[in-house]
């Protein structure tokens, strides 16, 4: 599989014999007979991040934001209580803090140190963001890893990168795009990817025919 | 530590490869291994900053060639050993063979965790002192390598920044990894990529780093 485009995410058997997938089927019937783990809590935090939790999360305050212009200063004043406000909060995200992107500035997150990222919001991070080449570039040549995703910024919009090195978790609230006036929150929502609240890319712009 | 972790700036990894249309998990042992993670954390005989030292203490030739979850999942077996709760044998062979530990915490029931996912544990602390900086301040990172666990990534180490938020008191990472508890200031520092990267850094790139008031100094007064 040399060729294969997807992040060494793949259960494989690591240099040194390491089997992860054995491993952590052999781990788990091993907690469990201690007693220190419950084989049910697992299966809810498995249900929870597989399917409550994640980029429609974010997209929804994204939208919110856009919509509703007192929300949207609440939300930069205080990310945690404005996404409280919706519901969303907890492991992950105690902390968090939304950045806006203007025509003449556009913020990008990253955590160089490990894996920080707004999880009640965006849920668990994607391989890339977790990545050597996306936590090294992203903080020297950022320009150069938004061009890995298609994006090509004017030269005069500035860019900040946030590197979250604590317990504070950065979301980007993206640029609403051209032509969405008078959508609903819901229509406005799917436009928003997650890779727009990471600052990797730009909210969508509505299918024209499908407006 | 200068571990393998602290990336910002290395070079010669490759463009960024996102697939297209990721799922959340690629296999069904990184559920396990993420889920274990979180169960066996909430026994409470580690905390967070203790699992990020694990997770890093991992040779580097072994965190870079590793998938996160790996990187995970030997943290977890490491800090299961640290913390006696398992015996070396038991996780060589898979088999308990000794009673179970004693634990801060209780087994996570199914409804904890929902809880536990729902709310959190916040960070933030009453602070003990006022903050010697302000949004404004001028400061410097101090040029540090500890052995142990700490969250100034090297880049920023001996560059001077602009303090431009003030977060309150948070847990301090480098003293939590050693178990002890003393909320310090947080702050978001800001740097010109030209102080980080020098001549030929991107001019309009600002890159900001969540600095724990001991990593900073005031900055040296210049003309």
């Amino acid at each position: 599989m040399a060729n294969c485009a997807c992040p060494s995410e793949h259960a494989r058997v690591a240099m040194d014999g390491y089997d992860p997938a054995a491993r952590v089927k052999a781990l788990e019937q091993l907690l469990v007979e201690k007693g220190y783990v419950d084989p049910a809590a697992l299966d809810v935090i498995v249900e929870t991040y597989a399917h409550e939790v994640g980029p429609m999360n974010g997209a929804k305050v994204v939208a919110k934001a856009w919509s509703d212009p007192d929300f949207r200063a609440r939300l930069l004043a205080d990310g945690t209580a404005g996404a409280a406000e919706l519901g969303f909060g907890g492991r992950g995200g105690e902390h968090i803090v939304v950045v806006e992107n203007t025509p003449r500035l556009h913020n990008l997150i990253v955590c160089t140190l490990c894996s920080c990222y707004p999880w009640p919001l965006l849920g668990l991070p994607p391989v890339w963001y977790k990545s050597p080449p996306y936590r090294s570039r992203a903080v020297i040549e950022p320009r150069a890893v938004l061009r890995d995703f298609g994006v090509t910024l004017p030269e005069t919009t500035a860019i900040r990168v946030w590197d979250s090195t604590a317990e504070t978790r950065y979301l980007v609230l993206p640029l609403r795009p051209e032509g969405t006036q008078g959508l609903s929150e819901e229509r406005l929502a799917s436009l928003v990817t997650r890779e727009s609240m990471i600052g990797t890319g730009l909210a969508l712009v509505p299918a024209r025919a499908a407006a | 530590m200068n571990g393998a972790q602290d990336l910002g700036g290395a070079m010669g990894f490759g463009p960024v490869r996102a697939e297209k249309n990721e799922p959340v998990f690629h296999a069904s042992w990184e559920k396990r291994a993420l889920a274990l993670t979180l169960a066996a954390g909430a026994l409470g005989e580690w905390s967070i900053d203790e699992g990020r030292y694990a997770r890093e203490s991992l040779h580097p030739a072994l965190y870079l060639n590793a998938s996160y979850y790996e990187i995970w999942l030997r943290a977890l077996e490491r800090l299961l050993r640290e913390k006696a709760l398992l015996g070396e044998k038991e996780l060589e062979n898979g088999r308990a063979s000794t009673p179970a530990a004693k634990t801060r915490r209780p087994k996570l029931t199914p409804d904890n965790a929902r809880r536990l996912m729902a709310k959190g544990t916040p960070y933030q602390r009453e602070p003990s002192a006022p903050a010697r900086f302000a949004v404004g301040s001028s400061v410097r990172a101090k040029v540090m390598n500890p052995q142990g666990h700490t969250r100034l990534p090297r880049y920023a180490r001996g560059k001077e920044g602009v303090v431009e938020r003030v977060h309150g008191a948070h847990v301090f990472p480098d003293a939590s990894a050693l178990g002890q508890n003393e909320p310090v200031w947080l702050y978001t520092v800001a740097f010109m990529a030209r102080e980080l990267w020098g001549e030929g850094a991107d001019p309009t790139l600002t890159v900001s780093i969540e600095a724990f008031e001991p990593y900073l100094e005031p900055a040296s007064s210049k003309s």
